[in-house]
Order: structure tokens, then sequence, then C-alpha cells
């Protein structure tokens, strides 16, 4: 571990102002506040400091902390990646160390220069050829000309688009400026570097080469900072790993142990929920709902589950009324929110009547193979006692299932139905002349 | 990385390098009044020219005409005020500098109202044409106005060769005076540059400030010098109107460019030193307000 830290922050936020920006409205709110500010201050001396503040009448609802009290110690030389889901706060991070937008509270130091990659390509003009871009956005990047003229032929060796480098870049497709920007921006050399979700753009092969470069600056004893949604970069290229959430830092840690975490947290598939304490349980004075879970019939919950294979959906109830006719109902949802089937426990043969004691009970639901088309599925369950309905847990389960390319014949496309059962085929001849037709 | 520990110590790594010696900066949540930091702008001063250099080969480009156009527009502007002033005033009663034929110090006027009128325009519109730049890099903001007065500033030069051409076909050389020029075109371009300043910052957070800039430029035309000359209407107003006439900061910049082209008055102090205050006043006033608005701008752009 390096003695010195490259990045120290202290309770670093940020607040935006919500809602649209209506700029004349503001100009109106602004030049009344100027002009109403020096006849407040003669009448109430007292609540002028208060009146400095700008647009204190119901400010609290308009405004959001996009980030909050982070306190972050990046040492030098180490690569930092940062995930969290969409508005977490990581971009609002980089802007602040960038130095693009001001923090609200808090203060950040930062040794050593810093070069910021929020965008690929910042400042490339249509009209310019590759050549001129390349030396305007190594420049706004940070490089000196001598720098970039020191580089070019690497950057331009890089990106592949040597034969064009004459040529505007409107006439460019967008694979190749993106090239032509990631090569500019890869071979940045600051102390400190922050990057923001460059990588989804570009092809696969072209993304490789990145993180390829990307690691070998790492490995230069740079510090690195990284965001991105490839759970699989950061763990391969980041030592350490932080965890934004709602603009505070929930996990900070090694990078495997942090993306598993979250990957488990984020996931959309909810395959097992266990109330352990009856008393959380959800549910209502008649029944409680202590377990739910979706498994392949003769597996556990997690195992995949494809459109061949039988799967069982099972529900742990707690039936807080002795002998009641406590009956489950479950509707299946495919990702479009269309429903797939619904069934009834009570419609089981000789169940129509059946009257279940106190105590904890395990429904399963036995759903067969050959039913489902393939993608995300969600399960509504709702119990009914004496057919009214008693509690309703919508989305209570959720998961994928997977495609089976056997069942294919060969076609490739995208399966359409909300069902794909595998039906019988028969062909029979009927006569075996050919009649030539004209 | 990737569970191998580091086999080279990490001093190493960073041979050649002065871990000392790396500057530290320091991010805060101060806002409010500061002053320019010089140093910063002279750190970054690579990439003022950068952007100026991408403005000018981004017009020329987009252009047929290219440098023409700076030459084609103070021609025509003269032209129509020679036609109309003659026929409204008769030949030879045209309100012009003393001694100096009427077309020539128009032209005159219009090249260096030119120069104050798309340095005016330019930098007023610069941050908001430059809106995604703003947002995803940092560089001193200040940069945007400043590299689009640079721009005119190459115009400007062309126009000032085409004035040079004009005067040798009127016969006339220019005075010794003209050692000056230079100071009064750089007059003209702060007088753009602390208007812009004031511009392109308001209008980055209220949009209706972008209204307010052409009509500077409209109304700006009549009440400087441009197409006449301050010397028929000093006669006509008391002192102290002719100095309220000179914190007009265009009207100082062009009558001192008449000064030092032709030589044919005394300088024209009357105008000048309110002229010359007032473009400070503006200048100064515009650098701490377009520094305390910078903190919020990729905020409210």
């Amino acid at each position: 571990m390096l003695s010195d830290a490259a990045i120290r922050t202290e309770n670093l936020g940020k607040q935006y102002r919500l809602g649209e920006f209506d700029p004349r409205k503001t100009f109106r709110e602004s030049l009344r506040h100027w002009v109403a500010a020096p006849v407040r201050r003669v009448f109430s001396p007292g609540k002028a400091a208060s009146a400095r503040r700008p647009r204190p009448s119901g400010s609290k609802n308009e405004t959001i902390w996009a980030l909050r009290d982070v306190s972050l110690e990046v040492a030098r030389g180490e690569v930092l990646g940062i995930i969290g889901r969409n508005g977490a706060g990581k971009t609002t991070l980089l802007k602040i160390l960038a130095k693009i937008t001001r923090p609200t509270t808090g203060r950040a130091e930062l040794c050593g220069r810093l070069g910021s990659l929020l965008e690929v390509g910042t400042g490339f003009h249509p009209e310019l050829t590759g050549r001129e871009n390349v030396f305007f956005n190594g420049a706004i990047l940070g490089m000196t000309r001598a720098e970039i003229r020191r580089k070019f032929d690497e950057i331009v060796a890089f990106s592949g688009v040597e034969k064009f480098l004459d040529t505007p870049i409107k006439r460019y497709s967008s694979g190749m400026s993106v090239r032509l920007a990631f090569s500019v921006a890869a071979h940045l050399e600051p102390e400190i570097l922050v990057v923001d979700e460059v990588l989804a753009v570009g092809d696969a092969e072209f993304q490789k080469r990145c993180l390829g470069k990307m690691e070998h600056v790492a490995r230069g004893g740079r510090t690195v900072l990284f965001v991105s949604h490839n759970m699989a970069a950061q763990q391969e290229l980041c030592s350490r790993v932080i965890w934004l959430e709602d603009g505070s830092i929930r996990t900070d840690g090694p990078a495997q142990g942090v993306v598993m975490e979250y990957l488990s947290t984020v996931s959309k598939n909810q395959e097992l929920r266990v109330w352990e304490d009856v008393e959380e349980a959800p549910g209502s004075d008649v029944a409680r709902l202590c377990r739910a879970c979706v498994r392949l019939q003769d597996g556990v919950a997690g195992d995949a589950i494809t459109i061949r294979t039988p799967f069982v959906l099972e529900f742990d109830v707690l039936n807080l009324k002795a002998d009641a006719h406590l009956h489950l109902s479950v509707v299946l949802m495919n990702s479009r929110r269309e429903i797939v089937f619904a069934a009834l426990s009570c419609s089981e043969p000789g169940w129509e009547d059946r009257r279940f004691p106190g105590g904890l009970c395990r429904y399963t639901c036995h759903v067969p193979g050959d039913l489902l088309n393939e993608g995300l599925h969600h399960v509504r369950l709702v119990v009914a006692k004496d057919k009214e309905k008693s509690a309703d847990f919508p989305d209570i389960l959720c998961f994928e299932v997977f495609d089976d390319p056997q069942t294919r014949g060969g076609w490739s496309g995208i399966w359409p139905g909300a069902v794909r059962p595998r039906l019988h085929w028969t062909a029979e001849f009927l006569s075996r002349s050919t009649p030539p037709l004209s | 990385m990737r569970g191998t520990p580091p086999t080279v110590p990490p001093e190493a790594v960073n041979v050649g390098r002065d871990l000392g010696a790396l500057p530290v900066e320091t991010i805060e949540s101060k806002g409010g009044w500061q002053p320019v930091n010089f140093a910063e702008l002279w750190r970054y001063r690579e990439l003022l020219f950068f952007f100026a250099w991408r403005d000018i080969k981004v017009r020329y480009k987009q252009t047929e005409l290219g440098a023409a156009w700076a030459i084609l527009q103070p021609l025509a502007t003269t032209g129509v005020f020679v036609l109309l002033f003659q026929m409204l005033m008769g030949s030879g009663k045209e309100p012009t500098t003393p001694g100096v034929p009427y077309a020539l110090s128009t032209f005159c006027g219009t090249v260096v109202w030119q120069l104050f009128a798309d340095g005016v325009s330019r930098s007023g519109e610069s941050l908001l044409g430059g809106t995604h730049l703003i947002t995803k890099v940092y560089f001193p903001r200040v940069f945007l106005p400043l590299s689009s007065i640079l721009t005119c500033l190459v115009d400007f030069a062309v126009a000032f060769a085409a004035l040079l051409v004009m005067m040798v076909c009127f016969g006339r050389a220019p005075a010794w005076t003209i050692v000056a020029f230079p100071l009064f075109a750089l007059f003209a371009a702060a007088a753009a540059l602390s208007i812009g300043l004031w511009l392109s910052a308001l209008s980055a957070m209220y949009r209706d400030f972008r209204y307010v800039q052409p009509f500077v430029i409209r109304i700006g035309m009549f009440v400087s010098p441009v197409v006449y000359a301050t010397a028929g209407i000093s006669d006509a107003l008391p002192p102290w109107a002719m100095f309220l006439y000179g914190l007009n900061p265009m009207a100082g910049a062009i009558e001192g460019a008449r000064w030092a082209l032709f030589g044919e008055s005394a300088l024209p102090g009357l105008v000048l030193i309110p002229s010359a205050l007032a473009t400070a006043l503006l200048l100064v006033g515009g650098m701490f307000f377009f520094r305390r608005m910078e903190q919020t701008i990729a905020d409210v752009i």
C-alpha cells in the first residue's frame, strides 16, 4: 500500500435544485429579489441575513442531494472502481473531482494533475478533419501541444483510421470517430485519471483493446477512478470498489466482494424470499407469508430454469385462523406485463371446499416444462379466505426463463408469443403426384 | 491488480517523477467573489489558442468566401452611408473627420466597429455554444468569450489590410501616429470583451439576455461615431454632454483609431478619457462577475 494519498475527500456533498429550470421565471424572481433586498434590509434588519438565502420558500422540496458526506481516500497508483445505480451520484462525484461543478459541502484534495474522461470525443467538431480533432480533443483533455505531437503517430495507429486522417469527421462512421476519440483519451497521461462509462461505446473488439490500454495505464502507477456498469471490467481492472447509493458510500472494499454484493442486490431476479420473523412477515390478520420460492422441480432456488424444464412455485403460508378456507391464486406475467396464466389452488380436484388447519402450510404449484417463453417473469400472489381477497403480493417473485437452443429448429430470431409450448406435429401424404404448375 | 502482488516497488514505477513536487489542488465549496486566477490562465494558455484556432478553422471551412466577408461587410456599410449622406447633405458636407474623405473616415469607423460588434455577439453566445464542453470537462471558462474575441481580431486584421489599400487608393499616406493604431484596436477588443463577459454569463443563466445583445449592437452603432465623426457633434454639444457621450467605450476607440490613422486632429481627450474609464470599469466588473458565475455555470446552463 502506498503511503500517500492521491485523492482525499472530506464530507463531499452536492445539492441540486429539482424541477424544470425556467430561466424566465427565475430571472423575474431574481430581479424581484434584488430590487426588494434593500427594502427588506431597511424594514427588517434582523431578517436580512435569512432573506439573502436564495429562494427560501418551498426550497426544501425542490432540492436533492446528489452526493452526501462522501469521505474517501485513494492511494497513489490505486485503481478505484465506482458502481451504483443510475442517479446514485457516480458522475456527480467525478464532476466535482474534475472541477466541472463545485461541491455544496466538504472539500477534496488532489495530488497531481487530473485528467477527466466523462465522454468520448468531447469537443469533436464534424467539420474538422481527424487530424485537427485529435489536436483539439487532446488539448481540451489537458495535453500540451508538444505532448500531442509526440504521441500523434501512436494515437493514430491505435485508432486504425490512418487513411481518413484528412477527412472531416462528419464523413466518418460513428464507430470510426469513437475509435479516434478513444485513442486520444487512452494516451492521456495525467497522474490521476477519472473515467466515466466510456466503454459502453464501440465494438467488442475495440472495447477489449481499450480495456487492455486501461490496464496498462493502471499498471503504470497512475491513480484511476473508473465508473462503469460493466462488472467484469470492474473486477478485471480495479483493486478496490466503492458502491454508491443515494449519494453516499454504501460499501467500500475489495473489488470482488463489493461487485458480488452489488450484483446480488441489484439483480432483478427474486427467486427466493424468506421472512424468518413471523412478526415481520407480510400478510393480513388471516395469513402471513413466510417464504416464497421458485425452483426447478428437483433443484433449489437459483438454478437456471429453461423453457423445457418443469419448475415449482412454493409458498409457505402461516394460517392464523383455524379451519379456514384459505386458498392461493398465482398470476404469472412476462416482461411485457402480459398475463401468461392465472392458477387457483382451489381448482385442484377435490380442493373446492378444502379447509386448512391453523399453522404453517407449504403450497406448491407445479408448472410443467415446455410452457413458458424465454425472458423475465413476474409472479403475483393473492391469498383468499372464503373466496375473498385477504392479502395481495404483486411481484412477490421474479425469475428468468432461459432459452433452450435445441428447441429452436434452426430459427434464431426472437420467438414471439407469451407461451412457447412444445406442440406435436404430424404430416400425412394425401397424394404423391405433383401436377405441373404454370 | 487481479490479486498479483506488485513485484515492482511503487517508488520504482514513478521513476523520473519527483513525487514531492506534484501540485496539490484543493477543491472547496467556497463561492462568492474572487479575483481572476491569472496563474491558472497562464497554465492553460495553450488551450486558449486551440479554441481560437478551432473557431477560425471551422468558420473558414463553412464559408465559401472566408476572409472576404471581413471586408465585404464594412465595405457595404460604408457604401450605403456614402450614398445616403451624399444625397441628404450633398457632396463634401458629410459628417466626416476634418480633412479626411467621408468614405475613408466611415470605412475606418466600420472596420473598428465590426471588431466590436462581432466580438460582442460571438463572445456573448460563446458559453451557450460551448455547453457540451462546459458540462464535460474543466478549463477556465473565460477562454470561451476570450477566444471568440481573438478570432474577431483575425477578421479585423484582414479588414485593416483592406483599409490600408483604400487609403492608397485615396492617395493618402498613414500618419506616423499609426504606431498607436493597434492600441486602439485592442481598446475596441477590450470593450467587446467587457460587454461579452457580462452578456455571456448572464445569458447562460437567463436566456433573456440573448435578446439584449443584438439590441446593444444596433443601438450602439448610432450612439458611436461609426458613420459620422465626433467633430460634427462636438460643436453642438456642451463639454459635459460630450463627456457623457464619451462614456460609450466605442466612442473613444473609434475616434482614437481615426486619430492614429489619419493624424489630422488632436488626440480627442474629452471622449477618450471617459471611454477608457468606462471600459476599465466594465472589464474589471465583468471579470469578477464572470468568476462568480463560473462556479455554478455547469449546473445551470
